[in-house]
């Protein structure tokens, strides 16, 4: 497993040359996103109000302290279970240009196809370690659609962030999936032992 | 015996804290598993996975700041001395006030909505949140209050079936361990798994959420129940979902079983997890001001 250290925005290159299990730290702007922005851009059809070619999305919704017109201090930012946003994976990579969406818990078959075919990747955010991911934030440096507050756009800068994992890379692979079919089948012997079956 | 005036002031001020408090320091029994659960992986993924949580938690011991973005849903549940004299409504409000206060005060995230209109009052409060459970304690002046922000992956993956008694124990373990495998990676394993069993439906759910309140390392009085705790744990952690659903040996730090006794023809079993971070704070509150502040 390799590790690589990666700026945004990402090119085709870029996540083409990642593989699931790998490691990776990422410098640049991340757009924070999650259920209700998405909801407005895809089902309200409301275009994005910034360019997302290349771009890397974190799935979140960050506790920030108000010290300015659209200037927010982080106070926790961490990720979340990112299968609720996964009906949105085509219309980000195919419309938008989208290279790598970053959350926790992983995405569908289907998500996965969709990464291989457009070129991106799916980052895993360590779930619950907030806090260590807040202090790689180097600031917020704007908020879009605040109306929506904690589900605005929020455009941060982060200098090292990671390592994450790749959980599906644009070759197909997807490692949350795969270890979730072991499971299942661990499963079904495990209560065959049990007598259960 | 009659709580002074200034009681009800400690309670709101009380919870403000235990909110603020259980979002930054985990409890150690926690700590304390997951050390141990880090130390028995084998992968690097897992390593780097277990690494992340203890940073965290160091993170939010030593740098006072929040372990986990989610402020949850606020919930608490308070037992009543039986010897106290009190005003239970002003201790309701109490309570309410405490949870909007350490929301604007701190600031904290407020992730409470309507459910249907998704309006969000900024307070961490709404209809009927904070949920607030009460019991009582015979011969005890103590009000103790035990305070849980549920963070919603976890909180998600919530499972309950009214299985048939002919499902008998064999239908409880299976849909316990179908429903942590299928959860996988969402509710950010490793999780306590708390199950009920028995009851009413709301009951049972009640108590599957209760047991994951109970600290680690406790085990059901019940010598059948404490079996079926361990033989369910051994189960899943033999699934290899590992933390953050990315494979590895642990998939769950204990699984905590509470029950009651039940209808003739039902056999209830639900689950509520709870992840890895597992916070949860507590107060016990003395009518002489005293404050004992645990987890
Ligand atoms: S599931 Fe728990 S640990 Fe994971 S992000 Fe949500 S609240 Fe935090």
């Amino acid at each position: 497993m390799a590790e690589f250290h990666l700026h945004t925005p990402l090119s085709e290159a870029d996540v083409r040359q990642l593989r699931v299990g790998d490691s990776v730290t990422l410098d640049g702007v991340v757009f924070g996103v999650r259920d209700g922005n998405l909801i407005r851009i895809f089902d309200n059809k409301v275009p994005p109000p910034v360019n997302w070619q290349g771009a890397a999305l974190l799935h979140t919704a960050p506790n920030v302290k108000k010290i300015g017109p659209a200037k927010y201090e982080p106070i926790c930012v961490g990720t979340t279970t990112s299968m609720r946003m996964d009906r949105f994976t085509e219309g980000l990579l195919k419309d938008y240009g989208v290279r790598a969406i970053l959350g926790k818990g992983g995405l569908s078959e289907q998500s996965a196809k969709l990464m291989q075919q457009y070129g991106a990747v799916y980052l895993s955010v360590t779930g619950g370690a907030a806090a260590m991911e807040t202090l790689q934030i180097e600031a917020i440096e704007t908020v879009y659609w605040e109306d929506l507050m904690p589900e605005c756009i929020w455009q941060i800068r982060f200098k090292g962030l990671g390592p994450l994992t790749v959980g599906i890379d644009a070759h197909g692979g997807n490692l949350q999936l795969d270890v979730q079919q072991q499971a299942q089948q661990k499963t079904a012997e495990l209560l065959k032992k049990m007598g259960i079956a | 015996m009659e709580v002074p005036e200034q009681f009800y002031t400690q309670v709101e001020e009380t919870c403000r804290d235990l909110y603020i408090q259980s979002l930054k320091e985990i409890p150690p029994d926690v700590v304390a598993a997951i050390r141990c659960a880090a130390k028995n992986e084998t992968t690097e993924v897992a390593r780097r996975i277990f690494s992340h949580y203890l940073q965290s938690i160091e993170l939010g011991r030593e740098k006072n700041m929040m372990v986990c973005q989610d402020t949850g849903i606020p919930i608490y549940w308070v037992e009543i001395g039986g010897r106290l004299r009190l005003d239970g409504s002003r201790i309701n409000q109490a309570i309410i006030k405490g949870t909007e206060r350490a929301t604007r005060e701190h600031p904290l995230r407020s992730s409470i909505v309507s459910p249907l209109s998704r309006e969000n009052r900024q307070t961490s409060t709404g209809h009927r949140i904070p949920i607030i459970h009460y019991d009582f304690a015979p011969d005890s002046d103590v009000l103790d209050i035990l305070f849980m922000p549920k963070g919603s992956g976890s909180e998600n993956m919530s499972f309950m079936k009214m299985l048939v008694p002919a499902d008998g124990v064999k239908g409880i373990k299976r849909f316990v361990l179908e429903q942590v495998v299928g959860a996988g990676a969402k509710p950010c394993p490793p999780t306590i798994v708390g199950v009920g069993i028995g009851g009413s439906s709301d009951l049972c759910m009640t108590l599957a959420k209760k047991a994951t309140t109970r600290p680690l390392g406790s085990a059901n009085p019940d010598p059948q129940l404490a079996a079926l705790e361990t033989e369910l744990l051994n189960a899943i952690n033999e699934t290899g979902i590992g933390p953050q659903g990315l494979g590895g040996r642990t998939t769950a730090l204990a699984v905590h079983i509470e029950s009651a006794w039940t209808h003739i023809t039902c056999n209830p079993v639900a689950v509520n997890l709870q992840c890895w971070r597992a916070e949860r704070r507590r107060a016990r509150l003395r009518p002489n001001g005293s404050i004992e502040i645990g987890f």
